[in-house]
């Protein structure tokens, strides 16, 4: 259980399991992550941390166990009511619309989130609101001046930012972000990191990394995950000092 | 695209994309040329309208929300029996009979688009096609209703407005046509530039992140599918009213393979591509019957690998690419 303050937990998993045949991939996962939490969420490769976000999200089912979004559970939920009740994600890999411009592509996140992404008798530019809330997102994480490029002409830390400002246009109360900065080279991976570290107080952020010093420098609280079950997790100082964990990530070599 | 200024507020840009631009209104304005160039072809021209209305309709689903269709005659077809039928055994006025044959073909589409939600590439190919065939069958055997194979014969439509006669030469043929294709034309126009639109290409552009910001997209899948049935619906009323028959032609997997084709050929996505896909197709079936009618295919054949070859987004999207190349210095 969190050593933080009491209340319900942002998000939290109980006896959360899935596996394909003997391949285990989560083994009665049990976290909580408290309102504001800054968790990241480390391991070597094949750990199951991309697994336990599909789980979260609903993208893949467990085998048992449940989730929990503010004490309410949500594990019979299609993704799609997820992340309208606030619990978004994004994608290693960019998962994004590379014939919409950015502009576009967040207009319509916000457009789904009030509810008028249906509406087909009038104008998307009649959406002013929801069009200067798009593009506040997008000027937030410094992507205004490229809004109307169409996304797969842009350089790729742009990609990645979009991939967070999709999520964030959902408004969530939960982000879980999957290697934000992967495949950016280690000088601008900083420049993503201090984007996510400027989000709200009020937003709970779970993040994978594999780069120590990011980790260690942005989380307030570490899971270490190894083949598919939680290995520990505490501080940034109680993980650094912990042994086994040196063992998993130095001792093993699977450092990814 | 536009280039980013300091002027450009998100907002104005959003709707300079939706402004008309020029060529639009030539082209519309071209398609009045034909009442004065080729008053001998006005029968084409309408069978070219509604065509293009048809190619159209498919696009609505397959450019904009990438569902592959290969049983859209269904609702081409259902349409143009029931407006048959209703005008041979209720009334000949023609709006009240376009108006039926949506209603029913959009009912059809509604009624399906539970299927066609769930399934996505080759299954859904695959159901699309079935229920063609399923559909085709159906009026095939119902002879009693639909003459079978002979046709359906003894459709009487009234004039327009009960002033304009359906004319040997196609004038009021071609004018009806092109008129329910423009009305039609301008409401879809209107669709893809609304926030619904822009849902649908986001479903074309990547399927696995719309659950991600909250989309339902079989919803809009299920909308998307029902409008386009309704319009296939009124296209294949369109053609049984400015024919008086209705064959089993209109529900053929011949004419579900043919829009396809035309779709591709103009440009699949763009709202123009598959009026610029259907008149090529239908001048060219034209042009080529007339010189060998048994291998007209041969040449559709042809450009169809050559535009797929060398223009992935059809001869649109080709023109578009060389504009932007042109612009760009």
């Amino acid at each position: 259980m969190t050593t933080h303050s009491g209340g319900t937990p942002a998000l939290s998993t109980r006896h959360l399991s899935k596996s394909f045949g003997s391949l285990v991939v989560a083994r009665d996962i049990e976290l909580n992550l408290p309102v504001g939490a800054r968790y990241a969420l480390i391991g070597p490769n094949g750990a199951g941390k991309t697994t336990l976000i599909n789980l979260m999200t609903g993208m893949q089912t467990p085998n048992a166990g449940q989730i929990l979004l503010g004490g309410e559970d949500i594990t019979a939920l299609e993704p799609q009511h997820r992340v309208r009740r606030g619990l978004a994600r994004t994608f290693q890999i960019n998962t994004l619309f590379a014939g919409l411009n950015p502009l576009e592509a967040v207009t319509l996140a916000v457009a789904e989130r009030r509810g008028f992404a249906g509406k087909f008798w009038q104008n998307i530019a009649d959406e002013k609101d929801a069009i200067e809330e798009a593009y506040e997102i997008l000027v937030k994480l410094r992507l205004g001046d490229v809004c109307y490029q169409t996304t797969r002409e842009l350089p790729y830390g742009r990609q990645r930012l979009l991939e967070i400002a999709l999520a964030l246009a959902t408004k969530p109360k939960v982000l879980l972000l999957d290697e934000p900065a992967a495949g950016v080279p280690q000088d601008e991976s900083g420049d993503i990191f201090e984007v996510v570290a400027g989000l709200s107080d009020d937003l709970t952020l779970l993040f994978i990394e594999h780069d120590m010093h990011v980790v260690f420098r942005f989380a307030s609280h570490i899971i270490v995950m190894v083949g598919g079950a939680v290995f520990t997790e505490g501080s940034p100082a109680e993980i650094a000092a912990d042994p086994g964990v040196r063992e998993v990530y130095l001792g093993k070599r699977h450092h990814g | 695209m536009a280039q980013p200024t300091t002027t450009v507020t998100p907002q104005s840009y959003l709707l300079a994309r939706g402004r008309w631009h020029p060529l639009e209104i030539v082209f519309w304005l071209a398609t009045l040329l034909p009442f004065v160039l080729f008053p001998n072809y006005l029968s084409l021209a309408s069978q070219i309208a509604i065509t293009a209305l048809f190619a159209l309709s498919l696009d609505l689903i397959l450019g904009y929300a990438g569902i592959v269709s290969l049983g859209h005659a269904a609702f081409f077809g259902i349409g143009a029996y029931s407006a048959g039928l209703f005008s041979k055994y209720v009334w000949g006025e023609p709006f009240s009979g376009l108006l039926v044959a949506a209603a029913l073909a959009g009912l059809l589409g509604y009624g399906t688009s539970f299927i066609i939600s769930r399934f996505r590439h080759l299954p859904l190919i695959m159901i699309t096609l079935g229920l063609g065939l399923l559909a085709h069958e159906v009026a095939n055997s119902a002879h009693w209703l639909t003459g079978g194979s002979d046709g359906l014969q003894g459709v009487r439509t009234q004039p327009i407005f009960g002033v304009f006669r359906f004319d040997l030469y196609g004038q009021t043929a071609y004018a009806y046509s092109l008129g329910v294709l423009f009305i039609v034309f301008l409401c879809a126009r209107r669709l893809i530039n609304s926030p619904f639109g822009l849902a649908l290409r986001g479903i074309r552009e990547n399927w696995n992140r719309m659950p991600a910001i909250g989309a339902d997209s079989r919803a809009h899948i299920r909308k998307a599918y029902t409008i386009a049935a309704i319009i296939a619906g009124i296209c294949g009323a369109l053609l049984t009213q400015t024919t008086n028959s209705a064959s089993l032609e209109s529900i053929s997997f011949q004419r579900s393979a043919d829009v396809l084709v035309m779709l591709v050929l103009g440009g699949a996505g763009r709202l123009y591509g598959g009026l610029v896909g259907a008149a090529i197709f239908m001048i060219a079936r034209d042009q080529f019957s007339g010189i060998a009618p048994q291998f007209w295919y041969f040449w559709i054949g042809v450009l169809l690998v050559a535009v797929v070859m060398f223009l992935p987004n059809g001869i649109l999207g080709g023109l578009a690419k060389i504009t932007a190349r042109w612009r760009r210095p």
